[in-house]
């Protein structure tokens, strides 16, 4: 059985849990929790990382897994391990929260570095009313024309399609080329 | 003259039961066995010392120092696995100070506010206390304890109590025992299952866990994605023990499992290249969701 990867990837809290969620066949693992205590928290700190996962099955000899990054930065040393391998990746933007911009670039340009994969960018949470839009993102993000900036909502499943499918056809794209 | 001889006639626990109750200062050092073509008494093996793989450290009895040779005992090290530092702060320490010694090197990191002096007793605490536990599970492998021999005066010593080491210790040899009845063969291999089930929603995985879950695969055994992850058989097995009951992987017996195999496989490599049927495959998939 052949299985393929792709990474779904952005700042904490910038909705990579529901995209999986919308599309994965599975019920999603999530370790994502809200830290109620200081000894809950210490525990996080000291060993937990969010990590989730869902699966897509093609036919018996094909599964797509989508893999989310853990949001919280200083486990980034495990994003390498993550984008070993992947088909492509989505870095997830909250359009709403203009102040995670920064962080979301960088991020980007980390997973760039990984691996020469194809991504998209999915402005997520286009049906907030403060979201900005796709293009005004692209200019605030600095994102290439060549680069592909999809509207989206992350808890529609048309939407999250729509990404995927998208991110698959710059991959044939780069197949082809 | 040393104590010498070989942790399969005289355990880890014996030889630590025997520092405390002397009130013993001296360096125990466990060694890779070489077999040496002949056999003892008993008609097993003999032993002679190869590489070096653990160092414990005493001062009148009490527990100072440890070091394993997958476990780097410098103090950037012990302070990165516990959390007080990151990977870039390592790194720029590795680049800047690398001949610093650890007390100045904590002193540094005091001064500058990165950690307490807190921090650093118990990240090293913890980092001796790992060593320890992790060479109390071995059951083979030639030793030898030097008096009054100690670690440079460039190190860290935390006393710790041998007592509650011990206890301790031996509690998780009866794990590690139970562990090894219920997984003995590391030749098989993980994959995730058809329905995780809703209550496992919400789950915390650990960092080591979360390790191994990248590289479950049908085509990568256990004992490779140890290897992969430095892990010892002990530490695999639990964090397998674990998963496995979770319901998050299941045990399978991997292709050619017979067949000698080379290299780990990493999650849905890049290394085999992915075709473009494949891709179209995916494409036609998502299409009729």
């Amino acid at each position: 059985m052949q299985t393929v990867k792709m990474v779904i990837t952005g700042p904490f809290s910038s909705g990579k849990t529901e995209f999986i969620r919308s599309i994965s066949e599975i019920e999603v693992v999530s370790t994502e929790r809200e830290i109620t205590t200081e000894a809950e928290r210490r525990q996080k700190d000291v060993t937990t990382v969010a990590m989730d996962f869902g699966r897509i099955t093609v036919d018996d000899d094909l599964v797509l897994y989508l893999f989310g990054t853990p949001g919280q930065r200083r486990f980034d040393f495990m994003w390498e391990i993550l984008a070993e391998g992947m088909l492509g990746f989505v870095v997830m933007v909250d359009s709403a929260k203009p102040e995670t911009f920064r962080e979301a670039k960088s991020i980007l340009e980390t997973f760039r570095a990984y691996a020469p994969t194809p991504y998209v960018v999915a402005a997520n949470k286009q049906d907030h009313p403060d979201a900005w839009s796709a293009e005004d993102l692209r200019i605030a993000l600095r994102i290439e024309d060549g680069v592909k900036l999809l509207p989206c909502v992350a808890k529609d499943k048309e939407s999250v399609k729509n990404v995927l499918l998208e991110l698959l056809y710059s991959i044939l794209e780069e197949m082809e080329s | 003259m040393p104590l010498q001889g070989n942790i399969r006639d005289f355990s880890t626990t014996q030889l630590l039961n025997l520092i405390n109750l002397a009130g013993k200062t001296g360096t125990l050092t466990i060694f890779e066995g070489v077999k040496t073509g002949e056999k003892d008494a008993m008609q097993q093996d003999k032993m002679a010392p190869g590489r070096e793989r653990a160092k414990v450290a005493f001062r009148a009895g009490k527990l100072v120092f440890a070091s394993m040779d997958t476990h780097d005992g410098n103090l950037a090290s012990v302070l990165n696995k516990a959390g007080k530092l990151t990977d870039e702060q390592v790194r720029i320490i590795r680049e800047r100070a690398a001949r610093t010694t650890d007390k100045a090197l904590a002193l540094l990191l005091i001064n500058a506010g990165y950690v307490s002096q807190n921090d650093i007793v118990n990240s090293i605490q913890q980092h001796t206390l790992d060593v320890v536990y992790n060479l109390m599970t071995w059951n083979q492998g030639p030793f030898r304890f030097e008096d009054n021999v100690l670690p440079g005066s460039d190190r860290i010593l935390v006393p710790i109590d041998l007592e509650n080491v011990i206890i301790e210790g031996a509690r998780r040899i009866r794990e590690a025992e139970k562990l090894v009845e219920h997984l003995p063969n590391l030749d098989f291999a993980l994959r995730f299952p058809d329905n995780p089930k809703e209550k496992f929603k919400g789950i915390h995985l650990s960092v080591e866990e979360w390790r191994v879950v990248s590289f479950v695969n049908p085509k990568n055994s256990i004992r490779q994605i140890a290897k992969a992850n430095n892990m010892s058989e002990m530490e695999i097995r639990r964090i397998v023990y674990g998963l496995e009951q979770a319901g998050l992987v299941e045990l399978v017996k991997p292709p050619g499992m017979a067949a000698p195999q080379t290299g780990i496989r990493r999650p849905p490599a890049r290394t085999t290249p992915v075709q473009k049927s494949v891709v179209d495959k995916l494409i036609d998939k998502l299409k009729s969701m």
